[in-house]
């Protein structure tokens, strides 16, 4: 892992609840290269978000991390507050989910994008606004002088996802973090928003993990995809080998539930039936065991370990892989 | 898996700003208000009869051109003190909220961002703040330290506080969890830049609403404590102060209590009136979801 822009060491994320402990992120290994993009991929509750603030030193106040963060040869985990403070927003950003709420309602676009770029950069006033002017028209936003002075609620949805990105862009940083960028907005916008991520990545060659719940996104537009499963990262390999042949039954099901466009109308959508297992209760076996058909033998006593298959950029947590020509 | 190719023509036309009507009942209340204002501010320059003159052969003289509103139980001119008695009354109305949304609005926000020990202190020594009894603490204060307009805004700003307190955290406490304060935290944003310019700006919506609300309190407040002689010292004129010498004379000049009663009625119908739609003019979050 080293000459890795990013790496998560050994992650393991706690969140104190009434109910017990739960463990959010459990023992989880990534990395990302500069300029190079991650895709994390698992259903809601899988702890893909508390592994993106748990990069970013940002999770709730009760929750307790182990493991380590390394950034840019620092260990994110025992930098003090205020250094934290000053590489958030300079090298590290992130874009949300919802660019309803992501956004402040009461303040105008230019102001949120100035105060943003004056906090990290020593620029004065024209200057700062002359930067954001450029923002937004890099981000494709029309008549980015008048939308300066809007505030939020005047823009589209897609519009202020737009902003939210060139907010995240403003001070060049090295990584990008985007949160299930485009899962609050029209089909016909993320293909829009999911191109310009990937055109502005090229251009100031930033590293960029993207969150998100479907497959589909993270096929062509990463270089690597980790598909995370009950705090777990189950399979990693490099996007081309994953999609080629994936070996973990969940990743199957997860692309089997994916609406595609070559079946005949009202096919029932396969859906991977089951709920995922209790966090707060943590199975002794595989955690997909449950819900996996393949399930059989020590599945349900022994938990399965993430080692590579042929190659070793490849690797996955399962005792009964799917066989080789068997996969998507 | 397919995708769709989407190339959507991004040349949209320019934002167009768009405007609201007010309404005639809106006017209303503004200009009313800014008479009430006008003849407070320039009362010295108006050409009044003085408001503590008596006249002991003109008790309660009715309406004439002498005097447009008549005289009261001693003789003074019923329009002078009117007027004066608005200075009193805005004086009062306006700085003790205040002092209420200063101060409470400042700790609620700090109380609701941090949480913790501090916001446990807070909210305890508002409750004891609370528990106290309000009337017994203006006798007190007015018993020990004197009266006068300054301390009648004193008690009335520190009454407040409590409640401007509450507005506040409550405010900050479901706006701390929303995601543009994470997100500003994500970009590295100090706790200064994300208490003044994050929270603060949504804080202050309900909290002016709540102001202009005090406002309209105040008034009533400072009426009843004068009414009750707690108020403004005699011979000065206050609205509630004109209400509870009218009081004596209900059954043969019922004027001398009503006129200041609906100068009082209208200027709080005012500033409710004016409060209700600047939150609604100012809040936009209407028709942000």
């Amino acid at each position: 892992m080293s000459g890795a822009l990013l790496s998560v060491e050994d992650a393991v994320v706690d969140l104190p609840t009434p109910r017990g402990n739960l463990r959010a992120v459990d023992h989880v290994d990534l990395a990302v290269g500069a300029g190079k993009t991650l895709g994390i991929v698992g259903e809601s509750g899988c702890g893909k978000t508390m592994l993106s603030r748990a990069v970013l030193q940002l999770l709730p106040k009760k929750a307790r991390l182990s493991g380590r963060v390394m950034f840019d040869g620092q260990d994110l985990t025992t930098l003090s507050a205020e250094k934290l403070r000053k590489l958030r927003g300079r090298s590290l950003a992130v874009v949300f989910q919802d660019p309803m709420t992501s956004l402040n309602p009461v303040l105008t676009i230019g102001t949120q994008l100035i105060e943003t770029i004056q906090e990290h950069l020593e620029l004065d006033l024209a200057q700062a606004r002359q930067r954001s002017t450029e923002l937004l028209a890099a981000v494709g936003i029309p008549a980015p002088e008048q939308r300066l002075a809007q505030y939020p609620h005047q823009l589209s949805g897609g519009m202020r996802q737009r902003v939210a990105i060139a907010v995240a862009l403003s001070c060049e940083p090295q990584l990008l973090i985007a949160d299930e960028p485009t899962t609050a907005l029209d089909v016909t916008i993320q293909a829009q928003i999911l191109d310009l991520l990937a055109r502005e990545q090229q251009r100031r060659h930033m590293a960029m993990i993207i969150i998100t719940h479907d497959l589909g996104v993270v096929a062509g537009r990463t270089d690597e995809v980790a598909v995370m499963y009950a705090g777990r990262v189950v399979e990693r390999a490099p996007t081309p080998a994953l999609f080629k042949q994936m070996r973990m039954p969940y990743t199957e099901a997860l692309l089997a539930a994916l609406p595609k466009l070559d079946v005949p109308p009202h096919t029932p959508l396969p859906a991977i039936s089951g709920r995922p297992p209790d966090p707060t209760r943590p199975l002794k076996g595989c955690s997909f065991s449950p819900r996996c058909r393949y399930s059989a033998g020590r599945c349900s006593t022994e938990k399965p370990r993430l080692s590579p298959a042929e190659t070793l950029e490849h690797l996955y947590a399962c005792f009964h892989p799917l066989a080789a020509g068997s996969g998507a | 898996m397919a995708t769709l190719e989407l190339s959507l023509d991004e040349t949209e036309a320019a934002p167009v700003q768009r405007r609201r009507r007010l309404g005639t009942l809106f006017w209303c209340a503004i200009g009313w208000t800014v008479l009430v204002f006008a003849v407070a501010i320039f009362a010295d320059l108006l050409p009044l009869p003085s408001p503590t003159d008596m006249d002991m052969l003109e008790r309660r003289a009715p309406i004439s051109a002498e005097h447009w509103l008549g005289t009261d139980g001693l003789g003074r001119d019923e329009l002078a003190r009117l007027i004066y008695g608005a200075r009193i009354s805005l004086i009062v109305g306006l700085c003790a909220p205040m002092i209420g949304v200063t101060i409470g609005g400042a700790l609620g926000i700090l109380a609701g961002y941090f949480r913790g020990r501090f916001e446990s202190f807070v909210v305890g020594s508002m409750d004891v703040l609370l528990a106290f009894p309000p009337l017994i603490l203006a006798l007190a204060v007015t018993a020990y330290l004197g009266q006068s307009i300054f301390n009648l805004t004193c008690i009335l700003g520190v009454l407040g506080i409590p409640a401007f307190m509450r507005v506040a955290r409550a405010a900050t406490l479901t706006l701390a969890r929303r995601e543009f304060v994470i997100a500003a935290q994500a970009l590295g944003a100090t706790h200064a830049h994300i208490l003044l310019r994050e929270l603060l700006p949504n804080v202050l919506l309900p909290l002016i609403a709540f102001f202009l609300l005090g406002v309209a309190v105040t008034i009533v407040v400072e009426g009843s404590l004068s009414f009750l002689g707690l108020g403004v010292p005699p011979p000065i004129s206050s609205w509630g102060s004109m209400i509870g010498e009218g009081r004596e004379s209900l059954d043969v000049a019922p004027r001398l209590a009503f006129i200041p009663a609906i100068a009082m009625f209208l200027t709080v119908l005012s500033f409710n009136l004016i409060g209700d739609t600047m939150r609604a003019l100012t809040d936009p979050r209407q028709g942000a979801l």
